[in-house]
């Protein structure tokens, strides 16, 4: 039985479900509610066969290797290997898609007449079959097939609310930035054929040694650049904070928690598995990049008051996290660690998953509001929670988690990851010391930041007084929504709370990849469920801290309100006012809220402030008429990388200029000359 | 005999927390030359608080009702968790640095949304700049639990508690360096001087008085109470983690009752020294405590680039 569901058909049951959702979909393009039940069904079905898929496969440790072989082109082998790593990010896919769809189901129905559904249901069915494709396949030119299609479909799941031109113009950046990753990847690929002969994943592995250290080298640039630009490192996120806003709020949670994940996905797959052994080098980049773009991620969250933006912010702050993690168990293996290799890669594994559900948590509940009160802007958001009090909860428990609270999951992913990097500084010496003490700071001023961050979110959008009319008009949202929202806020607790268990599988899936081969890791789980490193330097129980937080909660709460205080009064009146009528005005805004943040990293974030006063009489300047401030950020990246490379493309443009001068005679000399010079290369 | 700990652990930080506070404000009113409230005060405003009716805003959702007593269930939780003069017994597994550091943080977590929940333009300024504070003081309180840990081997507190006591000489410059660093940031999250004014309600430039201005009653009670826990549990691990002597190595009687009264001289040295300071010092420009809170972290990264030139 096992055996069947982990077997080559079974596989391509997956992916079927997923064509027959998409193409049938198209089918139904006359009528919105069976396309959406139609794309909506075959989604959820296909996720939970993926989930059912990949979970018996962790646990029975069995992985798959097939090929279609096409007779005219040997090179053209549709293969796919879907080891345990492959099998934990189909896990990782299908838990995600699940919710979402589910929750899809009820979001769909608000663009029932405006937009077309049949096509929504296509582009969303295809582009998961992409992203499980992208895992699986091992094969380079197949895997850059299936990459561009995932680019391409989800650049028409961003541009879809296509009325709005702000959406269409963050997915034109969106497939520019995309292109440009794509060009450094194949590069990559292209320079690993020159050295191997082949695109198959397996053999380029096991020639590797063939690749001369100086090409490696390149190839772990090129990648890198290619598959962090998918990630959203900085400084090549911009399109990551505008394409993952514009897109439906459930497509959002799965390309912020999935689809970004992929790029982490073949970082891990080319740096430990096939480029290995890696220099020592390369895991101090992964964690200087990890560093800045954990930090930089959360301040730029912070300057936000786009609800969907500031998540896409946190979703780079999380990358960084997640390479914290990675980049720590490159230099660990590279030193021949590989217990302490496998506790970071376990740590990067987990925060992976933790992310992927509670920011899908967060966009979903974001999501929620955006339907009700149809604006992103968190400034005219406020006092939600008595309108829609699940999704504040929901939003609540999700804020908790990325913030890294106990007994929530984002703790003990974190707390796996600050355990790498403090047996960095325990056991590296001089630069390598520094980058990891450097890379701890970097983490803990992270976290506190995004606590900020997010009690500034969670109350801005949900508590006092609503600041805009639309607010007061707004109802709970559809069960199917709800359901998906409580079900991925329940698994942020389950995952934190039973931390020690998933982090025990998570390290068999670690273990399966070849380089780690009878090496045991640092994280030691014992029979209670708690989790100790390196041989109880630090030790910590999920099941253990989420007892006793809820066993004090109660014990107070029982103490407090039953025995001690029974029979005093609570009497409700308005706030106090200062003598001044009640309005939204007086609270605090989110701008508000983090404008002290904000000023006081004014080095790195450039706060600007414009002032317009309009007067009644430009002549006697006493009557103002109106007066606008205008608070902006000045980003340091466009200023000091995207600028430049623009001046320089630019300069260069208008060089090229001077060989073109409108002759079709000279352009035919220049094809000719051109064809020439190829064939004496090629001659 | 382990039960009977547990129950001590559980209930100490609470029973002895408005004790410290009475200190330091009996200790703060005879340097301004006045005679001041007796030392059991503290507990007197409590109990009465816990007697009174409660006014609750309008505006205010179930974060505001539910707060107080999660803010005081999370410090019980902590000072559980902390070494006060019983040596480490089994089944402690919630004595990790960073366990300690979040789980304060889901406090002030709730506080901050508190705080907002009311409406009040206070309030909101209260939360926001509590989390500025807190969010730049968790680099300086994590790094220097770290720099002890590092030293120790190990990041269990009552570890790093017992190892202290036996540091040798040539540690002595990296600790003082993480306790200065610590010293900073138990100031700036038990909201004293020069952070916060922990005296008024009623200025402009407060804090954490902000956040709390529209609780009333027994909910008043817990938010203060729990304010005075957290105090406490600063005050233990500066006590226990840096300056360990005496720090009870095993469960008998003779050694922890010396354990005990080393502990209380320890505690009562850091009420004087907080009430000296706040005396003598005044409160500084928000924007200027960035900086101070920046320093506690250098200090800290020294300390552990230290710790690696000694080793």
């Amino acid at each position: 039985m096992l055996e069947i569901i982990t077997s080559p058909i079974s596989f391509f049951i997956l992916l079927s479900l997923f064509f027959v959702g998409g193409i049938g979909s198209l089918f139904f393009l006359k009528n919105d509610k069976y396309a959406n039940g139609w794309g909506s069904f075959f989604a959820i079905a296909g996720s939970l066969w993926g989930l059912i898929f990949s979970i018996t496969a962790i646990l029975t440790k069995s992985s798959l290797l097939f090929d279609l072989k096409t007779s005219v082109f040997s090179l053209f082998t549709l293969s796919f290997h879907i080891d345990l790593l492959s099998s934990f990010f189909v896990f990782v896919v299908s838990l995600i898609v699940l919710f979402c769809s589910i929750y899809g189901v009820g979001y769909i129905k608000h663009y029932y007449k405006k937009y077309n559904i049949g096509a929504l249901g296509f582009f969303y069915n295809i582009f998961i079959a992409s992203v499980i494709l992208v895992v699986t396949s091992s094969n380079a030119l197949f895997f850059l097939i299936f990459w561009e299609i995932m680019a391409v479909t989800s650049y028409f799941l961003i541009v879809y609310e296509k009325n709005d031109q702000d959406n269409v113009k963050a997915g034109f950046l969106y497939l520019v930035m995309t292109y440009i990753g794509t060009a450094f990847i194949i590069l990559a690929f292209l320079l690993l054929f020159k050295y191997i002969g082949s695109f198959d994943f397996l053999v380029i592995k096991e020639n590797i040694a063939l690749v001369p250290a100086f090409i490696k080298n390149i190839i772990f640039v090129s990648a890198f650049i290619g598959f962090g630009l998918k990630a959203g490192i900085i400084p090549l996120h911009i399109w990551l904070p505008a394409a993952h806003p514009a897109a439906p709020s459930y497509v959002s949670a799965i390309l912020s928690g999935v689809m970004i994940k992929t790029g982490i996905y073949m970082m891990v797959r080319l740096f430990l598995d096939i480029l290995s052994p890696a220099p020592y080098w390369w895991g101090l980049v992964i964690l200087v990049v990890g560093s800045i773009s954990s930090l930089l991620g959360v301040l730029y969250a912070l300057t936000e008051h786009d609800i969907k933006r500031l998540l896409a912010y946190h979703s780079i702050e999380n990358i960084g996290i997640i390479l914290l993690g990675l980049g720590s168990a490159l230099t660990f293996y590279s030193l021949n660690l590989p217990a302490l290799a496998l506790l970071g890669l376990g740590a990067a594994l987990f925060h992976t998953l933790n992310h992927a559900i509670f920011k899908a948590l967060l966009f979903l509940s974001a999501g929620s509001v955006i339907s009700q009160v149809h604006t992103r802007n968190m400034e005219e958001y406020g006092g939600l929670i008595k309108y829609m009090p699940q999704t504040a909860f929901f939003f609540l428990i999700g804020s908790i988690a990325i913030s890294a609270l106990p007994p929530f999951n984002g703790f003990f992913s974190e707390w796996l990851t600050y355990q790498a990097l403090f047996q960095g500084i325990n056991q590296m010496q001089f630069v390598t010391q520094w980058i990891f003490i450097l890379a701890a700071g970097s983490l803990v001023f992270t976290g506190g930041l995004a606590l900020a961050c997010f009690v500034k979110a969670f109350a801005a959008t949900f508590l006092a007084r609503p600041r805009s009319e639309e607010v007061k008009h707004a109802k709970e949202s559809p069960f199917s929504m709800r359901l998906g929202m409580g079900a991925l806020a329940l698994l942020t607790l389950l995952f934190g709370v039973f931390s020690g268990y998933v982090i025990s599988l998570i390290n068999t899936v670690s273990q399966s990849l070849s380089i780690f081969k009878n090496s045991a890791s640092a994280v030691n789980i014992s029979s209670n469920q708690s989790m100790t490193v390196s041989d109880g330097f630090s030790s910590i129980s999920g099941m253990f801290i989420f007892l006793l937080l809820v066993v004090a909660t109660f014990l107070v709460i029982f103490v407090f309100k039953k025995v001690i205080n029974k029979t005093q009064k609570e009497c409700k009146t308005n706030t106090w006012d200062c003598g001044t009528d009640l309005t939204p005005r007086a609270e605090i805004t989110a701008t508000g809220f983090s404008r002290s943040i904000i000023l006081i990293f004014k080095g790195l974030l450039k706060p600007t402030i414009q002032n317009n006063i309009e007067y009644y009489d430009d002549q006697n300047r006493y009557l103002p008429k109106s007066r606008t401030i205008t608070l902006s950020i000045s980003n340091i990246y466009n200023t000091y990388f995207y600028q430049p490379i623009h001046i320089v493309i630019n300069k260069l443009s208008v060089k090229a200029k001077t060989i073109q001068n409108g002759n079709i005679d000279l352009y035919i000399t220049y094809i000719f000359v051109a064809l020439m010079l190829a064939l004496l290369v090629i001659l | 005999m382990s039960i009977f700990i547990w129950i001590i652990q559980l209930f100490f930080v609470p029973a002895l927390s408005p004790l410290c506070i009475g200190i330091i404000r009996k200790i703060k009113a005879k340097l301004q030359n006045r005679q001041g409230a007796n030392i059991f005060q503290p507990y007197r405003d409590i109990w009465k608080l816990l007697h009174k009716d409660e006014v609750i805003s309008n505006d205010a959702s179930w974060v505001f009702r539910f707060t107080p007593y999660i803010v005081f269930a999370v410090t019980l939780v902590v000072g559980f968790s902390i070494p006060i003069f019983f040596p480490r017994i089994a089944g402690f597994v919630t004595s990790d640095i960073l366990f300690v550091v979040y789980t304060l943080a889901i406090g002030t977590f709730f506080m901050a949304l508190a705080g907002v929940d009311t409406g009040s333009a206070f309030g909101g300024f209260g939360s926001s700049r509590e989390m500025t504070i807190s969010a730049l003081a968790e680099g300086g309180f994590i790094f220097s639990l770290l720099t002890m840990a590092l030293i120790a081997g190990s990041s269990n507190l009552f570890d790093i508690a017992s190892f202290s006591q036996s540091i040798g000489g040539q540690y002595f410059l990296p600790v003082l360096l993480a306790f200065g660093g610590f010293f900073i940031v138990l100031l700036a999250e038990t909201a004293r001087f020069p952070f916060d004014n922990p005296a008024t309600h009623l200025e402009l430039t407060m804090v954490h008085e902000a956040m709390i201005l529209e609780f009333s009653g027994k909910r008043l009670a817990l938010m203060e109470w729990a304010a005075a826990n957290k105090l406490l549990i600063f005050m233990v691990l500066g006590a226990n983690l840096f300056f360990p002597f005496g720090f009870g190595t095993d469960v008998g009687l003779a050694s922890i009752s010396l354990s005990i009264f080393y502990f209380l001289i320890k505690i009562f040295l850091f009420c004087g020294a907080i009430a000296v300071l706040e005396s003598t010092i005044a409160k500084f420009r928000f924007f200027r405590l960035p900086d101070l809170l920046f320093i506690s972290f250098i200090f800290n990264v020294v300390a552990i680039g230290l710790i690696y030139s000694i080793k």
